[in-house]
This record gives C-alpha cells, sequence and structure tokens, in this order.
C-alpha cells in the first residue's frame, strides 16, 4: 500500500512534467487554450452573478413596486447575452485550442519518433519487435498526450473555484463556508475514483493492445489458419482475450456505476444544506434571499466542471507510460556514424574488398567467423553455401546496414564505415530475398523518389523481366500497389524489388537470392539482361547469392560459405574438382536426377 | 488482380463491404441482431434511467419551493418547513442515485456483453471469408475493424446511446415542468433554442464528412509510418531516408489537418448551445418580469424557471454532443456489421457436410473453370483425375495458373464452372473440418506466429509432443539444421517469422504439414529458398513419406517433376500435357521439352 502510494505520487509528478514539455513546445497554443478555458470559468461563474444581481435589482423590485423600467430590461439581455457570447468565444478558444495543441504534439512526437527510426542503426531496429515500434510511434504517442485535451478545462476550473469561493464569501460568510465543504468533497471523491479505477483502465488499455495484436497477427496469417482449418483455435485465442477485457471494462464500470452518483449528488446535497443555513440566516437578518440564491447557484455551476480536474488526473497514468515509450526511442542513441569520404566519380564497376569479418547477433551463435573475399571491377562473384550459413547476413554487412565486430570492408579502398552518408547506396544497391514494397504508385517504388525518366524506368522494368505485367496493369505505372505491395504475387514483387536496383545503375549490384520466387524460365530472361547490361555498358560488379547452377556458372569466381567461413574460393569449376561439399551442394539436382533417369 | 487506383482513397478496391449502405436506425437494428445481449433487460435499464435522471430536478424544485413556501412565506421564513423539505429531497436523491448507479452497472455489463460477442464474431468471420476478399482489405482496416471500430460503438452505448435517450427525456419533463410553471416562459425558452435544433442536422452532415477523412487520413498515417520499422533495411540501402521522412510528414500534417478540421466543427456545434442558454436565461427573466405584471407569476416562479433552464441546457449540450459522437459510432459500428455482412462464400457445409474416410484420396477436377472477379479467365476446362496415391508434379510459366489450381483444390477459392471432387465428393460439400483434416497446403511464403519453432510446428497437429516433432524433424531430415540452432524447438522465430531466413520458415512450415499427417498433401513452391542439396534431400524424404497419401507439388525447379509419378503442364490456363518425365521430355517442341531444355541449360555442368 505505502509503495502504491508512493507510485501513485510519482505518476502525479511525472504526469505534470509530461505536460511541461507539452506546454514548452506550444506556449502559444496553450496560453491561447488556457486564456478560454479561464473566460470560460469566469462567465460561467458570471452568470450566477448576472441571475443574482437580475433577481436583486430587477426581479424582486418589479415584483414589490410592481413596475421596472424598460433600461433595466435592456439591461438583463446585454448582459446575459454578452456573457453568453464571451462564453461561447471562450469554449472554442479552450476546446479548438486544446485540440490543436493535442494534435500539434502528437505531430511533433511522431516526426521525431519517426526519425530516429530513420537515423538508428540496423542493430537497433533487429532488436525490437516490428510491433513494439509500430505502437510507439501510434497508440502510445496517443495516450502521452492524452491529458492535452482536459488540461485547459481543468486550469480554467481552477481560476472557476477560486472566484465562485471569493464571490461565496462576498455574499453569505457562512453559507460560503457550508459550500466550501462540497468542493474539497467532489475533489477528494475523484481522487478515490481515480485511485480505483485507473489500474483497471491501465489494464484495459493493455489488453486492447493484446487484442489488437491476436488479430493483426491471426489475419496476417490468414492463409496457413485455413489451410491447415485452425478457424476455431484462432478465434478461441481471440475471444480469451476479448473477454478478458471485456471483464476488465465491465469491472470499471460498475466502479463508475458507484462514483458517477455519488459526484453527482454530493453539490445536491450541499445546496440543500445552504438553503437550510441559508433561511435561517435570512430569518435572523444575517444577509438577504438574493445571496442564497447565489451560493445555491455557483454551488451547482462549479461541481461539474470539478470533475475536469479528476479526467486530468486519470489521463496521466496511460500517459506516462506512452511517455516513456515514445521517449525511450527518441533518447535511444547509437546512430550509425557516417565519415567524410567520397567515392570518386567513375561509371565502372566498384571493387569490393571484404577482409577478415566477424559477426555476431546472439555472441553463442556467431554467423560470421573470419570472411576474407574481394569482387574485382566488373566481375560477378557467387556466394553460395547452404541454408543459414551467413550469406544474407554478409550482404547486409556489405550494404552497411550493419557493421561488423571486427574486419573491414572497403568500397574502391575506401573504408565504408569512413564514407559519407548517400555516399554508399549511391554505389551499391542491394535486392533482398523477400522484396519491401511502399504504399505508392509502381514508378514511385521504382524510382524511389530519384528524378527518372519513365522511359529508365521501363528500362529497368524490362530486364528485370516485369514490364509485361506493370503493363497490363490497369494505370500502368501510376498503379498503386497498395499497402505491402500485397496485390502482387511473390515473384512480380521480386521483379519490381530488382528494377528499382537497376533503374540506380549501381556500380555493384548484391542478389541475395533475389530471384527465388520467379521460374526459371523468367530467371533465365533476367540473368541474360543483366549480362547483355553489362556488355552493352559499363560493367557493374555483381555478387550473387545463389543456388542455381545457371546463375553460379555466370559468375567469374565463387565463394563458398560453410558456418561462417568461407571454406573455398575459385571457379565453378575449379571449385566441382577440388571439393566434395561444394559439389555435393549445386550438385543436387543433377546426381538425384541422374540416378533415375540418367540423361545425357 | 486488384489494384487500388484512386491515390486518396485508402482502401478503394477492397471487396469487403463497407456497410455504408446501411441506415443509422438499421444499423441499430442490425447490431441488436448480432449481440442479442444488449436486448437483455433493456426496459427495465430504461425505467432505472427515466428514475435517475429524476434525480436532477430534485434540486430546483427545493429550491423553488425554499424561496416561495419558506424563505418568501407569509409571516417570515420558516425553517421547519425548508428543514422537512431538505430531508425530502435528500431522500429522493438517495434514492436516483441508487437508481443511477443500478442503470450504469447494467448498462456497461450488457453493452461490453454485447460488444464482446460482437467482436469475436466478426474476427471468426474475417477467416471466414474468402482468401481473395481478405487480400483486398489492408490488414490494419481489418484488425481496426474488431479492436478500435468496436471500442468506439461501446463507449458511444455505454456512454451515448441510452443517455441521449435519457437526455431526451429530461428535456421532455423539463419541458413539461416549465409548461406547468409558465408556458409563456416554455414557449421563450424553445424559441431560444430553435436555432440550434435547426443548425444540428447541417452540422452533421459536415461532421459527418470531417470524420470520413479523418479515418482515411489515419489510415494513411499509420501506413506511413510502418514504412520505416517494416521497410527498414530497404530504406537504408537505398539511402531513401529524407525521401520516406517526407512522406511521413505528409501524412502527419494531412491527419493533423482533417483532426482540426473535424474538431472546428465539433467546438463551433458545442458553442452555440451555449448561446442559446444566455438568450434563453435573458428571456426568462424580461418576459417573466413582464408577466408578473399580469399577477400570474411570483419571483420564485421565475427564479426555479431559471434553474429549470439549466436542466433543460444540461441535456441539449449533453445530446448535442452524444450526436456528434454518435456520427462515429455509428458508422464504426457499420463497418463492424459490414465484415459479417460480407457473404462467406465458402461455405462450411457443417454437420450435414460428408466426412472424407482416411487414407489416400483421390482428386477429380470436372471440367473446372476459373476467373478473379471482373478478370479473365485464369484456369480454363480443366478435367482430370488424379488417382490416389500418385505423386503428381504441376508445372508451368509464370501466370500460367498454377498457383490457382492448387487453391482451388484446398478450397482456398471455389471454381467459377466446374467442380472439384475429392474421393467423388464434391470439395463445398465436405465438412470444413474434415476436408483440412485431410488435405493441406503448403504455401511458398510460411506464415510463422510470433512464438517458438515448437509452437509453430504444433499448429499442424495441436497435442504434438516434442518427442513427435523432433522425431518428424528425423523423417524430414531437418533435424541437423533444428539441432545447429541455438536454442533448438525452443527458437523464437519472430514476428512473422522474421529472425528466421526464408528458407528456415520454409523448414517449420513443411515440419508443420507433415506433423499434420495429411491424405492429400499440395506443396505450392514450398521449398524454393532451401538450398538445393537440403531440398533435394527433404524431397526424398517427402517422397518415402508420401507414399501411403496423394501428393501434388507445384515446382519451379523440374527436379521435382523428374522424380514425380506424373507430370501435368500447365499454359494459358489450360493442362496442355499429362504424363510420366521420361514421356513428355521426348514430345519435342512440347511446352514440357521447352521448360526441360532451359532448366537444363541452368543447371548442368558449366
Amino acid at each position: 500500500m505505502g509503495t502504491d502510494a508512493g507510485l501513485r505520487g510519482t505518476t502525479t509528478r511525472d504526469g505534470f512534467r509530461v505536460l511541461w514539455v507539452g506546454i514548452k513546445r506550444e506556449p502559444r497554443v496553450f496560453t491561447i487554450a488556457t486564456l478560454g478555458a479561464v473566460l470560460f470559468g469566469v462567465l460561467t461563474v458570471a452568470d450566477a452573478w448576472v441571475l443574482g444581481w437580475s433577481t436583486e435589482h430587477v426581479l424582486i423590485p418589479a415584483f414589490e413596486t410592481g413596475e421596472v423600467r424598460t433600461s433595466l430590461l435592456v439591461w438583463v439581455v446585454a448582459l446575459f447575452m454578452g456573457v453568453a457570447i464571451l462564453r461561447a468565444v471562450g469554449i472554442v478558444a479552450r476546446r479548438l485550442g486544446g485540440g490543436i495543441m493535442y494534435y500539434r504534439m502528437q505531430s511533433h512526437t511522431r516526426r521525431g519518433v519517426t526519425r530516429q527510426y530513420l537515423t538508428l542503426p540496423m542493430e537497433w531496429h533487429q532488436r525490437h519487435p516490428t510491433g513494439q515500434l509500430l505502437s510507439n510511434a501510434s497508440s502510445d504517442i496517443e495516450a502521452a498526450w492524452s491529458p492535452i485535451m482536459p488540461l485547459p478545462m481543468a486550469l480554467g476550473t481552477v481560476v472557476m473555484m477560486v472566484i465562485a469561493v471569493v464571490q461565496m464569501f462576498v455574499a453569505d460568510v457562512v453559507m460560503a463556508l457550508v459550500g466550501l465543504l462540497v468542493f474539497p468533497a467532489v475533489v477528494g471523491v475523484n481522487l478515490l475514483y481515480q485511485h480505483y479505477s485507473s489500474p483497471l483502465m491501465t489494464r484495459a488499455q493493455g489488453l486492447r493492445a493484446e487484442v489488437s495484436e491476436i488479430a493483426h497477427e491471426s489475419f496476417d496469417g490468414a492463409m496457413v489458419v485455413k489451410t491447415l482449418g485452425r478457424e476455431v483455435e484462432e478465434t478461441d485465442r481471440f475471444r480469451a482475450k476479448a473477454h478478458e477485457l471485456r471483464d476488465v471494462n465491465i469491472r470499471a464500470g460498475r466502479i463508475r456505476a458507484v462514483f458517477d452518483p455519488a459526484l453527482a449528488s454530493l453539490p445536491n446535497l450541499g445546496v440543500l444544506v445552504v438553503l437550510a443555513v441559508g433561511v435561517s440566516r435570512v430569518a435572523s437578518g444575517a444577509t438577504e434571499p438574493g445571496d442564497v440564491v447565489t451560493v445555491a447557484y455557483l454551488l451547482t455551476i462549479v461541481s461539474f466542471p470539478i470533475r475536469a480536474i479528476g479526467w486530468l488526473l486519470g489521463e496521466f497514468p496511460r500517459s506516462v507510460v506512452g511517455y516513456r515509450r515514445a521517449k525511450a526511442v527518441l533518447d535511444a542513441t547509437g546512430s550509425m556514424e557516417f565519415g567524410d569520404d567520397r567515392l570518386p566519380p567513375s561509371t565502372t564497376g566498384a571493387l569490393l574488398e571484404v577482409d577478415d569479418l566477424h559477426y555476431s547477433y546472439d555472441p553463442d551463435a556467431p554467423l560470421l567467423r573470419g570472411v576474407d573475399f574481394d569482387v574485382q571491377p566488373g566481375r560477378t562473384v557467387a556466394l553460395v553455401g547452404a541454408t543459414a550459413s551467413g550469406k544474407s547476413t554478409l550482404t547486409s554487412l556489405m550494404t552497411r546496414l550493419v557493421d561488423p565486430d571486427s574486419g573491414v570492408i572497403r568500397v574502391d579502398g575506401h573504408d565504408v564505415k569512413g564514407l559519407r552518408k548517400g555516399e554508399l547506396p549511391r554505389a551499391v544497391a542491394l535486392v533482398p530475398q523477400t522484396a519491401f514494397m511502399f504504399d505508392d504508385t509502381v514508378r514511385g517504388n521504382v524510382t524511389l523518389g530519384a528524378d527518372v525518366l519513365d522511359a529508365d524506368v521501363w528500362a529497368a522494368l524490362r530486364t528485370a523481366q516485369a514490364d509485361g505485367f506493370v503493363a497490363a496493369l490497369p494505370e500502368g505505372l501510376d498503379t498503386r500497389l497498395g499497402e505491402r505491395g500485397t496485390s502482387l504475387s511473390g515473384g512480380q514483387r521480386q521483379r519490381l524489388s530488382l528494377a528499382r536496383a537497376l533503374v540506380r545503375r549501381p556500380r555493384l549490384l548484391i542478389l541475395d537470392d533475389a530471384t527465388s520466387a520467379v521460374d526459371p524460365e523468367v530467371e533465365a530472361r533476367i540473368l541474360a539482361s543483366l549480362r547483355d547490361d553489362r556488355d552493352g555498358g559499363a560493367a557493374a560488379s555483381l555478387v550473387v547469392v545463389a543456388y542455381r547452377k545457371a546463375t553460379i556458372s555466370l559468375a567469374d569466381e565463387v565463394v563458398h560459405l560453410d558456418a561462417g567461413r568461407v571454406v573455398g574460393r575459385g571457379t565453378h569449376a575449379d571449385l566441382l574438382d577440388s571439393s566434395p561439399a561444394y559439389a555435393q551442394l549445386v550438385n543436387a539436382y543433377e546426381t538425384d536426377a541422374d540416378a533415375p533417369g540418367g540423361r545425357a | 488482380m486488384t489494384v487500388t487506383t484512386d491515390p486518396t482513397a485508402a482502401t478503394s478496391g477492397t471487396r469487403m463491404d463497407s456497410g455504408e449502405t446501411i441506415g443509422a436506425m438499421a444499423t441499430i437494428r442490425l447490431g441488436m441482431k448480432y449481440s442479442p445481449e444488449l436486448r437483455e433487460g433493456l426496459r427495465a435499464t430504461l425505467v432505472l434511467a427515466v428514475l435517475a435522471s429524476c434525480g436532477q430536478i430534485v434540486v430546483p424544485i427545493a429550491v423553488q419551493q425554499t424561496l416561495d413556501r419558506g424563505l418568501n412565506a407569509p409571516g417570515g421564513p420558516r425553517l421547519d418547513y425548508v428543514l422537512w423539505m431538505g430531508v425530502l429531497a435528500a431522500l429522493a436523491i438517495a434514492v436516483t442515485s441508487w437508481a443511477s448507479y443500478l442503470m450504469t452497472a447494467r448498462l456497461f455489463t450488457t453493452s461490453e456483453r454485447g460488444l464482446a460477442t460482437l467482436r469475436t464474431k466478426a474476427f471468426r468471420h474475417v477467416h471466414d471469408l474468402p482468401l481473395l476478399t481478405q487480400n483486398t482489405e489492408r490488414r490494419g482496416a481489418l484488425v481496426s475493424r474488431v479492436t478500435s471500430d468496436v471500442d468506439q460503438v461501446s463507449q458511444f452505448l455505454v456512454f451515448g446511446g441510452l443517455i441521449f435517450v435519457v437526455s431526451i427525456g429530461q428535456m421532455l419533463v423539463a419541458t413539461v415542468l416549465m409548461v406547468v410553471y409558465s408556458w409563456q416562459l416554455a414557449l421563450v425558452v424553445w424559441l431560444a433554442f430553435a436555432p440550434l435544433f435547426v443548425s444540428i442536422r447541417w452540422f452533421q452532415r459536415k461532421l459527418s464528412a470531417a470524420y470520413t477523412v479523418v479515418r482515411r487520413q489515419v489510415g494513411v498515417l499509420l501506413g506511413a509510418i510502418s514504412e520505416p520499422v517494416v521497410g527498414a533495411a530497404v530504406v537504408r540501402t537505398y539511402g531513401v531516408e529524407a525521401r520516406t521522412q517526407e512522406r511521413i510528414d505528409t501524412a502527419i500534417q494531412d491527419w493533423q489537418d482533417a483532426y482540426t478540421h473535424a474538431q472546428t466543427y465539433t467546438v463551433t456545434s458545442f458553442s452555440l448551445g451555449g448561446l442559446s442558454a444566455g438568450l434563453a436565461n435573458a428571456g426568462v427573466i424580461v418576459i417573466g418580469v413582464l408577466l408578473g405584471f399580469t399577477g400570474d407569476m411570483t419571483p420564485g416562479k421565475v427564479l426555479a424557471f431559471a434553474f429549470l433552464v439549466t436542466l433543460f441546457v444540461g441535456p441539449v449540450q449533453m445530446g448535442t454532443q452524444i450526436l456528434t459522437d454518435a456520427q462515429n459510432a455509428i458508422a464504426s459500428w457499420r463497418r463492424v456489421l459490414g465484415i459479417l455482412e460480407t457473404p462467406a462464400d465458402l461455405v462450411d457445409p457443417g454437420p450435414d457436410g460428408e466426412v472424407l474416410p482416411r487414407g489416400p484420396i483421390d482428386v477429380r477436377f470436372a471440367d473446372v473453370g476459373f476467373s478473379y472477379p471482373d478478370g479473365p479467365p485464369v484456369l480454363r476446362e480443366i478435367d482430370l483425375t488424379i488417382g490416389a496415391g500418385t505423386r503428381v508434379a504441376i508445372v508451368g510459366e509464370t501466370g500460367s495458373g498454377k498457383s490457382t489450381f492448387a487453391k482451388l483444390l484446398t478450397r482456398l477459392m471455389d471454381p467459377v464452372d466446374g467442380a472439384v471432387l475429392l474421393d467423388g465428393v464434391d470439395v463445398r460439400r465436405i465438412d470444413a473440418r474434415s476436408l483440412r483434416r485431410s488435405v493441406v497446403l503448403v504455401p511458398q511464403e510460411g506464415f510463422l506466429f510470433d512464438d517458438t519453432i515448437a509452437a509453430n510446428v504444433r499448429y499442424g497437429r495441436l497435442d504434438a509432443s516434442e518427442d513427435e516433432i523432433r522425431a518428424s524433424a528425423v523423417e524430414l531430415g531437418v533435424d541437423d539444421w533444428l539441432a545447429a540452432l541455438p536454442k533448438g524447438l525452443h527458437t523464437q522465430v519472430g514476428q512473422r517469422g522474421e529472425s528466421l531466413s526464408a528458407g528456415e520458415r520454409q523448414l517449420v512450415a513443411l515440419l508443420r504439414a507433415h506433423l499434420a499427417d495429411p491424405d492429400l498433401l499440395v506443396l505450392d513452391e514450398a521449398t524454393s529458398a532451401v538450398d538445393p542439396a537440403l531440398e533435394m534431400q527433404i524431397g526424398r524424404a517427402l517422397e518415402r513419406l508420401m507414399q501411403s497419401r496423394t501428393s501434388v507439388t507445384i515446382a519451379h525447379r523440374l527436379s521435382t517433376a523428374e522424380s514425380a509419378d506424373e507430370v501435368i503442364v500447365v499454359d494459358k490456363g489450360r493442362v496442355v500435357q499429362r504424363g510420366p518425365h521420361s514421356e513428355l521430355v521426348t514430345q519435342a517442341g512440347s511446352v514440357y521439352a521447352g521448360l526441360h531444355a532451359s532448366w537444363v541449360s541452368q543447371h548442368s555442368r558449366a
């Protein structure tokens, strides 16, 4: 209990700290919204004052004397309408200001978080689950700034309370003291309510995220679910979480059911007490009937907005957690360091030197253990190795997605770590095993914003054997691919991904098993085109991760990888002769087919 | 192929019922149908709500009574009367508070129960939708229909729906009371609020349009912020950080603008209520004073009226607010119901369906034709039989219709013409559980759940022990790979299995299928990312394991075709050749001979 209270204290303090960050970032909007809220608060009280004034100076005298001056009636209308108009202005400033500040703060943080995503090194990405990073940039930011909406209202309420209390004291000290008991009671009950409900709210928030994760994963794997007929099990998994969420919501609802009427009744009971006390004060001549009305009215109108303070505090637990998560991304360091070197302008193939590379993701299972090889300008090297031998890791090191634990990679003699930002991607292009598509047009996906003529785009598509299906799309290059290009087949995505690399005319092209989803016929045509291309113009250097002999035989040299080490280098023919392990790996199809059929 | 062509419409091209054609009242009726819990005890809850709302009029009445009979009583203030009235009022407050408690608790219970049911039904229905429909929808949009959309409805039902009804009730009660006090003043109040009531519809339309834009921008924003995460590697290798950031910044700005725009309408409509209230108050005092001269008005009555006006203003403001939220909630409800209203055309015959006997399955395609909606035919007049226990390879160029063949065979889609029969029974008449038990497809991109390898493999047979999984791995010849993993079967595969390489993911998927022990196994390029030696090893293992089953393999590596009992060659949606490899390869000039020549040229010794 003690630690719990301590924790709560910290949450409140941290909650205010988060708000302070927002206030410092958007001081103007905050000031406007708060002034609006204060205006609203003052005028809500003024409303009671106008009613009291009207009672005192117009209503009672009129009934007593049986006459009224028209000018007084005009005053009544003017006062009420003036107050109403100013209050409307206050509402607009408060709510619109609060809203704008809330959206802007979300935008600021989102820009910051996504900038981090783009600058932080790949290792950082690998350490953090995708789902977490996505929610850091969406729901966590939303939660972090959620107290901003009720903030101006709460501040305005404080001002309103002060004014109301002063006014009540001016009207009648005794009644004011009675009324004053109501405010702390409302605040106290509110805090009690927050105490019971906020853990449930936080829990519900977490459960909502879990329900969403299950749905996301399950829909992503819809095909597996369908093919294995696991709809019932998946629904059970989802239902269990949905029911847990339901039960928490119902529990939170029951607590609310207790506190809602309690909070509504407190001021009502206060009014009754004020009436009783007021009447006795009027009877003894200590106060005027108008004052009784004023105090009673003040109590009713101020009590409801007091709850805004509760709403504000109620958002704090969610806000603090959300802010911490987003802040963890914002504070993450270890961006990839870049140097100042430039690669000399050249249109010929690049020279790649890989020198004693070591790399491990998990120290117990090193992925690369001293890899050495080089690719001479304009030459083609095939990386060959069994599944999980470290080939893909090597390609991500060569494109500097990650840096090695030790060892050096040089392009044209420059250590890639010393190159300035953007220099390596200009020279080196990687076509990964799994193609990623942006939610953009075909053109956008190929050019990635580079200023490229359509003719060049088509040429790249032709080389990648993608021109046929792109031409058949309803709007050709302008066809939008939708989220992650799910409207395309795997092979089509791979070919677009290949065109994306080709259109940039890289000096070193790395293909990481980039044609695995393409038919051999189509692959053969792609490889032939690559070759033609190389013969026609400047020959790019080429590194291919491949299994197919057609691909391998195209290489000037083969690097045979096994368990993170280079175990053989040479031409395909040399390796076939000298290395039984290599022969077994690449001849698998033949030896197998030879056995039963035996062909020429 | 369905492709999004409208750059502004995030969900265009969808085959999912958006529910947009369902009217507001129809939505509520339909919602009640799918969540019968919502109806339970609704009447009692409504009675409690009315009782609870009476609590709001206790104090104004007490004030009026105090002023007229206690304070301004003939012969001076009467304290005893005021005290008694206070006690009575306090009792009334206690009773109405109790009613309020019961109402809220019941409301939460029924709404949450009803919505949990709706959520689960919608979730299940998504899985019952045809693959084609699932693929036309953004994953995020689909997820939000069973998450945030349902939450939106829940908020509305709990804080809006009934409170709206009660607010209207309160407005009516306040009006009746006002008329009882003075019909003239009641008229004044209504006239003051007339402009607000008239403008509500206009605001509704504006808000509805504004929130449609908001929702779209939320979708665009979520898509944009996923790119630097999901596409982290591509963004880096191509050095397009600046462009990606620009796209995100645009999405963020558009999102912010959309929300600000919507908020402007919300705020304006809300502030109008305050103006009407000011007008009403002024009118009550002025007209009240003037009426006083005709003699049927007392100061107490006028003041009580002033309180009654607050009583009237409260529900009106509340009602306006709820109507605003209702736009959103009804739209959300429609989207959830839209899922359930989208026909699941792969209807499971259920208990009436036939159950396939265990043992090798005999397959027959009876004059099967298939085309995607509004698309050209993909398969035409496919008429063939695959005998029980045979191993068949399907080959053909990209786009020839091979994968469609696999999807029809495993009933991921139903044919447009003709029928697919397993053991002589139309697949549409086979009980779904029986079908999935006997027929298993291993697709090229084997999806893995964010769990261990063991859990993913067990997806094929839920009660499999770890020993059985290990035994399967040995049978399939992938035990060496498994043993080399630092944590073996307990290795976490990451989201969508991304911690493993594409080849390793395929191994897990194969293991999963093998454990499922099907009678008909369909492999759709299931080992395309595995190295040749391992692939051949698996191929030989499968050959052995498939002896008592039927297997259909779609392969672009013709080595698979060479070892199959029979090869079926598909070209431009038709079967053009059939027979064993040795026979087909000799048919000079045939499609298969061409494919084979190309294969050989790629794999022969260089």
